[in-house]
């Protein structure tokens, strides 16, 4: 009996530290954050940036410091850069980015009918190049690709994701959906358990935010250079000690588009800047 | 080394102090550490900086390993006549990479 007591007590009082951290931690009345549509999992979403120290946001506000920017720029270079046997860049066809790309960082993935799927930002562009024109696909994660991603976001910053979940998309939004809240890992743990149940609570130092994908590729300081989005997702599931799927395959496809659904309504911030 | 990214007013009144701020992209490998299969990364990092205004030194400095990627740099000069500022970042391998700024004196 008295056992029992103890554990009880035990629980009760991790529960009250639990609490107590959360009200030091959680300063929700700063965050900016954003209504949702009916039958959406949170009840707001809230940018990864409110979670982030001052300095880190400072460095994300200043265009100048903010080092994603280097990438920025060497996409831009590459926007303009002949490549291929059709001898085309990608202005030959899409022009001023700044008009052309204004809401493109906004709705991806989008549905593709050639292949059936839908496809990421990256892919896209890579489709581009082999399709249209003639060049090499640029590898996952490569600089050039990155750069490209990075600087055809950063023309929408500012506007509001907004990606399609009807028609052939609800079914890789709900395969999504199911590897959200699916337990991975020797932890055990799902996307859910931190980024739903816990966001504003620590995780030994660190603040956990919604998971939100509207900043990426962002430049992490970690990795103190841009990544993609899937080169996080396989960051996250190596945390819980899950095997990590493929990056650019079907499954961080089938959660990007999920993710895409959970950020609806965030401004994107490409290029971000992340801890 | 990329294009660096260099940021100044155009123009500035005489002897006015501006404010000039500069990103490179560079990895800055430290030489701490090891690959997959344990060797010693060699160490490369931009080792080097200089900035000069119409030929003078204005500032430099050697960077050590501890910089982390990804340089930045900020510092303030007092501009007494129209002309240009030439930045330079040369790192262990003999990379050398500049970038040139005009600045006016109204």
């Amino acid at each position: 009996m008295t056992y029992k007591k103890t554990i009880i007590a035990g629980a009760c009082l991790s529960a009250a530290m639990f609490v107590g951290a959360l009200s030091t931690d959680a300063l929700a009345a700063d965050w900016k954050s954003y209504a949702t549509p009916n039958g959406h999992p949170l009840g707001k979403v809230i940018s990864g940036y409110e979670f982030r120290s001052p300095e880190t946001q400072a460095l994300q506000q200043d265009d100048f410091e903010n080092p994603g920017f280097l990438w920025v720029d060497k996409g831009e270079e590459l926007w303009d850069t002949v490549d291929g046997t059709e001898e085309k860049a990608c202005s030959s066809c899409h022009g001023d980015a700044a008009e052309s790309m204004a809401t493109a960082g906004t709705h991806f993935p989008k549905w593709n009918d050639a292949l059936g799927k839908p496809v990421n930002l990256e892919q896209q562009i890579n489709i581009c190049r082999t399709k249209n024109m003639g060049a090499e696909a640029w590898k996952w994660e490569s600089d050039p690709l990155l750069s490209m991603t990075v600087f055809v976001r950063h023309q929408s910053r500012g506007e509001p994701v907004n990606v399609a979940q009807n028609g052939n998309m609800s079914e890789w939004s709900d395969r999504g959906k199911k590897l959200y809240y699916e337990r991975v890992g020797q932890l055990d743990m799902a996307c859910a358990s931190c980024h739903e149940t816990n966001y504003g609570n620590r995780i030994r130092s660190d603040l956990l935010s919604q998971g939100q994908s509207n900043g990426f590729p962002t430049y992490r300081l970690k990795w103190q250079k841009v990544g993609s989005l899937h080169r996080r997702f396989k960051g996250c599931m190596s945390q819980v000690r899950a095997t990590p799927y493929k990056v650019g395959g079907d499954e961080f496809l089938a959660l990007e588009t999920y993710l895409a659904y959970r950020g609806v309504g965030l401004p994107v911030e490409t290029p971000a800047v992340r801890q | 080394m990329s294009k660096p990214r260099v940021k100044l007013p155009k123009t500035a009144s005489a002897g006015e102090v501006v404010q000039i701020k500069t990103l490179i992209s560079h990895k800055m490998e430290s030489g701490q550490r090891k690959d997959k299969s344990g060797n010693k990364i060699p160490r490369n990092i931009i080792n080097k900086f200089a900035c000069t205004f119409n030929g003078k030194p204005v500032f430099s400095c050697d960077i050590e390993p501890a910089i982390s990627a990804n340089p930045y740099m900020q510092f303030n000069a007092r501009v007494d006549e129209s002309g240009e500022f030439e930045f330079t970042w040369v790192d262990d391998n003999g990379n050398v990479s500049s970038a040139k700024k005009k600045i006016k004196v109204a």
